[in-house]
């Protein structure tokens, strides 16, 4: 019975080593971030959302693009709490900067970076990438493979700089190296009892790759500056008759 | 070894300028006024208006009297400074010391330096030549002393060349103003029959002190060169330029590279000596075959880093075509600003040092895309939506105002609205379908109205109706009315954005 026990001590060992090895670093107290995801979190290696690493966030139409970058900015102010600057590229920008300030990042603390060449752009998110200065980098990258994504994965482990790559409408899904792929859309929001009006963002996300990880879905809604998890998907009755008078 | 100086006197110095400029001026009559004490008070006249009676400190009322067509033009103060400076530069090839002597003279500490034009004489009308080919009425002098070559300079009449030790008789027939002295001692001198400097100059010290104190003395000293006189040589700008040539020409990738490096370590070595930082480089590479290659960088905040500046190069080194090979490099910064950062690294630890490597990634990033691909913005004190945000002109500039949350905003805003078609059922009420790109969107919750006045004192046009929508799937947009709504004309309906 001893011996088993230790069997799996010496397991649970070599699989905290295989991680480390992969570059997932156990994060001390004090580099700490806290999300607030919930059990999302838990669906990651050490059961913490990875920093300093590419996520990869897929989205096919405009309606889930804006629910992407509105998901990406809730993690990026956690990324950004502790001051510093984030670099946000793409070709062709539609964020608001204001509206930023509604999911807590201090929109002057994003420089935009507006290209139209992609390659450049891939060049871009690299050099950025490899910024030890920056708090978190975003890249809007339609197409990416898996050679250019190896090098940013590579400029990350070096820097540790936490990249989020939102591929809109990409030619084909193809694998890229991040920790993770994620898809987020968006969710009827529910203002609660017969009150009108629109409720607090709602999305469901969608795990579908996790290194290390256990995939999986969720729903989660932003109130007021914090992620929240939803336990049990409600199934929302849209009723026309709410509409709210001027 | 005897001290030689000269004296140049610009006679109209600036209105020589403006006939410099404007060749059309030559024979016209003008004239430069300032305000003093609520009249014009003519500073300046030129030549052609001289001649007509019309002199310095006249009011420009008396002036028109004597001739109605006189062309009035306004004086900056500071110009004769700024002129001179740049006259004495030009003199600097001369001779090493040349001092600004306001308001309207040079003077020149010319020792040594006449023999190699082949004497005073030729030297002088080298000088006065030379200038007023530039189109300057000048006179010269040169004398053992400033005093003396200014007075020889300004009212002599015989020789411009004093000669050594030769001063007391060629200031003799001067008038007194010749030695710079005050209006009221010129005036007091006059008064007394002191016609001219030989009335006086034998006359003992204690005498001459009781009656006009001690500054004649001094001037009559000075002039004598009995007495000390300083000057305060211009110091010109040395350009921020760097040299290397090469002894075989070069033709590899590498030995640019080698260059360049070397280049940037010496220039920036200096600037760094200096408290500076250049805001953009220009490399140039000279080949055997007498073209010239060229690259140049700018940087977003004064650098001085020469393995920053490198890289910003290194992005530019494959366009240079070596042809033949090069032979010689040089690195030049046309444009220097202050480096103040080095400073505050001193006290912000890691702020700002994150800033300059923000800086400098910026800059990377800029030098392979061209210029304006960077934007930050901060908040506008404005409604209307796309003049909410305005852009930031540095790195470091904060926000004034804070950003507002308190009316709801899509993450992502169309650059220009797009035309949706839409049913509402009666004014002022939110729509209950809308049809965009061929969709059509059942409304199952809205917010709003919230109304958005054009600035008329921006742009015409009618105000918004916003509304924040979310159809049936859980998609949420930003759609606004133009204008009120109108039963014949019917009200156009927009989608300006997309919420999570």
């Amino acid at each position: 019975m001893e011996q088993v026990a230790a069997k799996s001590e010496v397991i649970e060992k070599l699989r905290k080593d295989i991680l480390s090895l992969q570059g997932f670093r156990v994060p001390t107290d004090s580099q700490k971030v806290h999300f607030g995801l919930g059990p999302i979190e838990a669906a990651f290696p050490n059961g913490v959302f990875p920093t300093g690493a590419v996520h990869e966030f897929l989205s096919d139409n405009t309606e889930n693009a804006a629910a992407t970058t509105g998901f990406m900015a809730g993690l990026l102010s956690r990324t950004m709490q502790r001051g510093g600057f984030c670099v946000w590229l793409s070709s062709k920008r539609t964020v608001f900067p204001a509206a930023l300030k509604f999911f807590g990042v201090e929109p002057e603390r994003v420089i935009f970076i507006d290209v139209r060449n992609e390659k450049d752009l891939l060049w871009m998110v690299e050099e950025a990438l490899k910024c030890q200065a920056l708090a978190a980098v975003v890249g809007e990258l339609q197409e990416v493979n898996l050679t250019e994504s190896r090098r940013l994965q590579l400029a990350v482990e070096q820097s540790r700089v936490t990249g989020l790559l939102h591929r809109h409408n990409p030619r084909n899904a193809n694998t890229i190296a991040a920790v993770s792929r994620w898809k987020i859309s968006s969710l009827p929001s529910n203002p609660g009892e017969d009150l009108p009006g629109m409720g607090f963002y709602r999305w469901h996300v969608e795990l579908l790759k996790v290194r290390n990880g256990e995939p999986g879905s969720w729903q989660v809604q932003w109130i007021s500056g914090h992620f929240e998890h939803i336990l049990k998907p409600e199934i929302v009755v849209p009723e026309i008759n709410l509409l709210q008078t001027a | 070894m005897q001290k030689r100086y000269m004296s140049i006197w610009f006679r109209h110095l600036l209105t020589d300028r403006w006939i410099i400029r404007q060749p059309q001026l030559k024979d016209t009559p003008f004239v430069l006024a300032a305000p003093e004490r609520n009249r014009m008070v003519i500073q300046a006249a030129s030549l052609c208006a001289e001649g007509m009676g019309i002199a310095t400190g006249m009011v420009v009322a008396d002036a028109r009297a004597v001739f109605p067509g006189l062309l009035v033009m306004d004086d900056k103060a500071g110009q004769p400074q700024k002129l001179l400076n740049g006259l004495a530069e030009r003199c600097l090839r001369y001779s090493p010391i040349v001092a600004v002597d306001l308001p309207d003279g040079l003077i020149l500490d010319i020792t040594g330096c006449p023999h190699l034009w082949g004497g005073e004489r030729r030297y002088l009308t080298d000088i006065v030549n030379r200038l007023r080919g530039a189109g300057y009425d000048v006179r010269a002098a040169i004398a053992d002393t400033m005093a003396a070559a200014y007075a020889v300079c300004r009212y002599g009449k015989i020789s411009p060349i004093v000669q050594t030790g030769n001063q007391m008789a060629a200031l003799a027939s001067l008038p007194p103003a010749a030695l710079r002295l005050e209006t009221a001692t010129i005036e007091r001198m006059h008064k007394l029959g002191f016609y001219q400097i030989s009335a006086f100059v034998h006359i003992p010290g204690p005498v001459l002190r009781r009656r006009f104190g001690q500054p004649l003395l001094q001037r009559i000293d000075q002039a004598m060169g009995r007495a000390p006189e300083t000057i305060q040589p211009i110091r010109p700008v040395e350009p921020y330029q760097e040299r290397l040539p090469s002894l075989e020409p070069i033709r590899t990738a590498t030995g640019i590279h080698i260059a360049l490096k070397k280049l940037l370590e010496v220039l920036c070595s200096r600037l760094a000596k200096e408290g500076k930082g250049l805001r953009k480089a220009v490399f140039r590479c000279y080949r055997i075959d007498g073209k010239v290659q060229q690259i140049e960088v700018g940087t977003s905040s004064a650098s001085c880093s020469a393995a920053h500046l490198f890289k910003l190069f290194e992005l530019k080194v494959s366009s240079i075509r070596p042809g033949l090979g090069i032979e010689l490099f040089m690195l030049e910064a046309p444009v220097v600003d202050d480096a103040d950062k080095i400073q505050e690294t001193l006290w912000n630890i890691s702020g700002s040092n994150d800033l300059s490597e923000i800086a400098e990634l910026l800059d990377r990033l800029t030098a392979r895309a061209g210029a304006g691909i960077a934007h930050r913005y901060l908040p506008d004190q404005h409604y209307w939506p796309e003049r909410s945000i305005k852009e930031a002109c540095s790195l470091d500039e904060k926000p004034l105002t804070s950003w507002r949350t308190d009316h709801p905003r899509p993450v992502l805003l169309l650059p220009m609205p797009e035309r949706i078609d839409v049913t509402a059922p009666i004014p002022d009420y939110p729509p209950m379908l809308f049809r965009y790109q061929g969709t059509v969107h059942e409304i199952a919750r809205a917010d709003g109205p919230e109304r958005i006045e054009q600035q008329w004192w921006l742009e015409q046009g009618l105000h918004r109706d916003y509304y924040a929508v979310e159809d049936q799937q859980g998609a949420r947009y930003w759609i606004f009315r133009l204008g009120h709504y109108h039963e014949i004309s019917k009200p156009q309906w927009f989608i300006h954005g997309f919420f999570a």
